[in-house]
This record gives C-alpha cells, structure tokens and sequence, in this order.
C-alpha cells in the first residue's frame, strides 16, 4: 500500500437547505495521527466532521460545497458513490448504537453482514477477534459473543461500536464527541484506545473536552461562530503542544482560557 | 455553622416547633377490610331501595352498590383517615370501576360465544367437531348436522389473499412515507398519500364491497360474476390503510441513530431499511398487520356482495362463489328457527337421518361465531410468538 495521504479540504462550505452553517473550511489533516476539533456548542464542528465521510447529508436539505481529498481522490465528485466514501471513513457516534437486535458477534461483523458479503467461518471469527482486541474489548466479551450488545455497558457499547468501525477496515475513522456519555474510567478507555488506533488510522475527533483533546490529539482545530444564524469558521489550527499553550489567535486564546461567552 | 448535622439513627430527634414532615397524627390508613364493610353496606342499601321500587336485580344492585360504595367509602375515608387518603379511596375505587365496565362487554361476549358455540361444536352429529369437517351440502330443515368448513375455507382463502394484496403494498407505502418522503416532490407526494390514507380508512365497508363488485363486473362479460377474488379486493381496500398506518408508526419509532450506524457502514440504503429499519421493527409490524388481518376476517358486507354464499367448499378463488364465515352466521341468523315436524329430518341424497331441533341454525351461527373467535385467537397467539422471538433482546 502506498504511504497514506493527508486529508485535503479546500474552501469547503455547509449548507442546511438554505442556511450556511460552516464556511469557507480549508485544512489538511495529517494521515496517521489524531485531529481533535474543539469549540463551543453549535459552531458546526459536527457537521464538518459528517461532511468527511458524506453522512451529513443523510439529513434532508443538508449539502456541502467544494472540495474534499482523501487519498487524492475528491469525495464530492459527481461520479463518486457515498457508499463507498463511508467504507473507507468509518464513523463512532456521540451515543453508542449498536444494532439492538444483533449479539455482540454480528455487532462487529455487522459491516459484512449487511453488505450480504461472503465471507468464511474461520475469516469472520479472525476479524471478530482482531476487531474486537483492537477496540480493547476482546477479554471482557469473548465468553459472551452471542449475547446482545444491547446487554453491555455504555462504556463497553461504545467501544463495541468502535470494534463494528474498524472490522470495515477504514482508513480514517472519525468520532463525534465518543466519551461525552461516559464516566470517566470509560472515557480513559477510549483514549488510550485512540491513541493505539492512531498507529494505523487516521483519526479525527471531535470534543467538548478540552483537556481530552490535550491528551489524545497531535494537532487541535478551533471553531467559532460569530453569533446565531451566523456560520461557523475553522478559527485556527496548529500542533494541540501550540494551540493549548500559545495559541495564535485571540479567539482561540479566550476560549482555551475560559474567558469566552 | 456550628451543629453538624448528625446521622445515624440513633441520633435523638431535636423537637423544634411542630414536625412538618410528619402526618397530623389522626390521618393514618385503616385496614382494607374497611372497604369491605363499606362496601357490603353499599349493596345493602341498594338492595333494600331496588325492593322498595320493586325493580330488584342482580346487575342493577351490583351498579347501584358500587355507586352507593363510592359515597360511603369516600365519607367513612374522609371522617376516619382524611381528606388525601379518601380521595386516593375515591380515584382507586373510579379506576377499577372503569376497568371493570370496559372488559364486562368483552368478558360477557366470550362467555356467550364460548358456551353457545363450544356447546354446539362439541354436540356435532355424527361426532363431536363434525361441525369443522362438514359443511352443509345436503342439510335441510332443522337437521341437527352439517358444519363450516367450507365457510372456514372460504375465509382463510380470502383473508389470505387480501394479505397478499395489502401488506406489500402497506408495507411499502409505509417505507416509502417514512424513508423516501422527506423533501422536494416525494415530500408533498407523501402528504397527499397520507391524506388519502387517512379518507380511506373512514370507508364504511359496503362501499369497499361495492368497489369491488364494480370493478370486476366493468372487465368481465358476465354481469353476476361472482369470485373469492373480488372479495379479496374488496377487503385489501379496507387492509391497506390500516397496515400503512400502523407499519408507518413502526417504522417511525426505529431510531435514527440505528439508520446512521448502518450508512456509516458503507451499506447502501436499501439494505439498511431492510436489514436494520425493518428488522428492528419486525415485533411492531407484526403486530399490526395481524390487527389489519383480525378487522377484515369478520368483514360481513362486502363478502355477501361480492362472493355470496355457497353450500360446499370452492377452493377456487378464481371461480364462482365461496362461503365465508361471517356471511355464514348472517345467514344462519337470518333463517331464524327452523320448522320441526317430525322429531327426524331426513337427508334427501344421502339419505341420512338426523335429529330436528328448532335452534339448530341459531346454534350454527353461534358455533361460527365461535369459530371465527378462535381463528383470530390462534393468528394473534401467532403473531404474539413472532414479536416475542424477533424484539430486540436486553438481557445480559
């Protein structure tokens, strides 16, 4: 496989029907490493963070403008089918959700299962067991595989989720505020589980933790928001090391410090 | 501050002023058997005023006793345990009274069909159940004989095949309102369907009937055609918007969360609202088709304009009448008691004899009625298995 390439995203503007809620957005985020995207409430971290692997607009009316490269192919190319995108960006959800009617088992392998792929017995009990060793769930559910994944803990359903994620074999995984529902020894997990998964996939995360963006990310990018009905900016992006300790922005400086709002 | 609050029971209460967490000390709760008296003092009274008006029954000094009860209850409450506790009486008492109007209608029918009917299917001549494996070719007068199984036939067919009609097409209504129609052109087509959805679930079922009747007899050169088919039609057009209402609603309450999971998968739409949306609601639309099958199967009207009625069983939904149980008891109903000249009733072809009783059509009707009952009982015991087995499971 070639050396993975950054994700490139030029002049990127999001629209909710008529209502622009990000403008303007232009960043490349570096492959095999961890972004973590931080601002207040409403400022369209989100919703830029759905306009990478195109979920955004599975909201009706939603749409997005310009350019986004992963692997320098642009994803919002006319010719380029979503589906695809969203097997290549795999993405873990504020709330964890896995499939209520399914175990822990087709959890995982829900990537395969859905897509109606082939796939052999001693092949899915290999990813099963690679998934879920690689979202650091494999010891507490390996006796259990057959039983719901509705039955887990929140913590653990999360990282089930993650385990469902990387069995598609993306290479950029995205998550949407992931431990925002979690106590903290959860939230722990997950972190250390980012920083293992950052070896191999390029992770983009989006927090309201300032702390947590500290911890588990290489570079930071800050939103902001002029006011309601206003859209949303990429404020700044630097090395997190930068951003959290001399942040070249006064924006970002007041927010970082708490002085903001 | 200087007391620390001190815990732990054995910490002496500390008596300033009046408690205010405590009840006053005469409010407390009496024991049930209380309301017994009250009640049986109730009863009393009613029975006492019903003999003085001369108008004594039992359903009426049960109502009036319960009414009586309320009154009592509510006062002896109000003097003994106060005025919260007697109103908690009064609502409790209010309650249950309307739970227990609400199943008398339904507990008194069953017991009416079930004794009725039972009694009839098990007396069957020759023997007990003959009545579900004959039908009535050949039966004249008051023959205490002859059964529905053609008419069992008939509705199964029917009900049947009307599913076969209507729950594709709900089905797929409903996806298309719930999936598809949310912006542009699909949205305003989705309020129009759901409008008309909603017109023809007002349909009053003869005019189904009618549509039905009409429908066919435009395309065919036979004016009196008569086909199971038609009758199939008939009821899909009352099937069809109760099975896009309920699937709807199903569909519906499938949280989002689940659909982006599955999109976030790589997997197409189309597989994500089969293999996830439809299969997490599967217990909700089971339900509710079986409800959709459970209103149409005793559908009487347009049965009799549009398949008519027969004598034996026509397996052909594609030719000629057919007997439907519903239509089975209207007629039976309608032929009143039967004339029994002599005490035997002799069958003209077969020339079997069996006994002659005035109500055996009546009985017939009941013992269809008990029939239909239990067809119903069976596909809701049915679909109760497919919920069950099929809901999303919590346990560890």
């Amino acid at each position: 496989m070639a050396a993975p390439q950054p994700i490139n995203v030029e002049d990127l503007n999001i629209y909710y029907g008529d209502f622009l809620a990000v403008e303007g957005v232009d960043v490349q985020i570096r492959p095999r490493s961890v972004t973590a995207l931080i601002g207040p409430s409403g400022c369209g971290k989100s919703t830029f963070l759905r306009t990478l692997n195109r979920m955004h607009e599975v909201i009706p009316g939603a749409y997005a403008q310009g350019k986004v490269e992963i692997n320098g192919e642009n994803i919002y190319d006319p010719r380029v089918d979503p589906v695809n995108v969203r097997r290549r960006v795999g993405m873990v959800f504020q709330k964890a959700n896995p499939f209520p009617t399914m175990s822990i088992r087709d959890n995982v392998l829900a990537g395969v299962k859905l897509n109606s792929r082939r796939i052999s017995k001693s092949a899915a009990e290999e990813l099963l067991e690679g998934s879920l060793k690689g979202a650091n769930l494999w010891n507490e559910v390996k006796d259990r595989l057959d039983k719901p994944g509705m039955g887990l803990s929140g913590g653990q359903q999360q990282r089930l989720c993650i385990a469902r994620t990387i069995a598609v074999k993306p290479e950029v995984v995205l998550m949407d505020e992931p431990c925002s529902a979690l106590d903290p020894i959860s939230t722990l997990a997950i972190e250390d589980l980012v920083h293992e998964l950052k070896e191999e996939y390029t992770i983009v995360i989006v927090t309201h933790n300032m702390q947590q963006a500290s911890r588990v990310s290489d570079r930071t990018g800050f939103f902001n928001i002029a006011g309601t009905g206003k859209p949303g900016h990429l404020i700044e992006i630097d090395d997190t090391q930068q951003m959290f300790t001399n942040p070249s922005n006064k924006q970002t400086e007041d927010y970082i410090s708490g002085r903001f709002g | 501050m200087t007391t620390t609050s001190t815990k732990g029971p054995a910490a002496p209460p500390e008596q300033t002023g009046s408690p205010v967490l405590r009840r006053p000390h005469d409010e407390r709760r009496l024991p049930w058997f209380h309301l017994v008296l009250t009640g049986l003092a109730g009863l009393l009274v009613a029975v006492a005023l019903l003999a003085i008006f001369d108008s004594l029954s039992i359903p009426a000094a049960i109502l009036l006793g319960f009414v009586l009860h309320l009154a009592f209850g509510y006062l002896y409450s109000r003097i003994r345990e106060g005025r919260r506790w007697a109103t908690d009486r009064l609502m409790t008492l209010v309650v249950i009274g309307a739970f227990a109007i609400a199943m008398f209608p339904l507990v008194s029918l069953l017991w009416a069909v079930i004794g009725r009917g039972l009694t009839r299917v098990l007396a069957a001549a020759p023997s007990p159940f003959a009545f579900w494996t004959t039908d009535m070719s050949g039966i004249i007068g008051g023959a205490e004989a002859g059964g529905v199984v053609h008419a069992t036939i008939g509705t199964l067919l029917i009900t049947l095949w009307a599913s076969i009609i209507s729950i594709p097409i709900g089905l797929f209504t409903a996806i298309f309102l719930v999936e598809y129609a949310d912006q542009g052109w699909r949205r305003v087509l989705g309020q129009g369907v759901t409008f008309l959805v909603d017109v023809m679930t007002g349909i009053p079922s003869i005019v189904a009937g009618l549509f039905g009747l009409a429908l066919f007899i435009a395309f065919m050169p036979d004016q009196s055609v008569r086909m199971g088919i038609m009758g199939a039609v008939a009821l899909s057009l009352l099937m069809i918007p109760t099975v896009v209402r309920s699937s709807e609603e199903m569909l519906r309450l499938v949280p989002m969360d689940l659909r982006e999971a599955s999109y976030a998968l790589g997997v197409p739409k189309w597989l994500t609202i089969v293999k996830v949306v439809l299969r997490t609601a599967i217990a909700g639309l089971t339900t509710g088709i079986t409800l959709a099958i459970a209103r149409v199967i005793g559908e009487t009207a347009p049965l009799l304009l549009t398949v008519g009625m027969v004598t034996s069983v026509n397996w052909n939904m594609f030719d000629g009448r057919m007997a439907t149980l519903p239509t089975f008891i209207n007629q039976q109903y309608r032929a009143g008691s039967a004339n029994c000249m002599n005490d035997t009733v002799t069958n003209p072809v077969t020339q079997e004899v069996y006994a002659c009783s005035i109500t055996t059509n009546i009985d017939r009707a009941w013992a269809a009625a008990f029939t239909l009952i239990v067809i119903v009982m069976v596909l809701n015991i049915v679909a109760r298995l497919v919920s069950y087995y099929f809901s999303p499971k919590l346990t560890r």
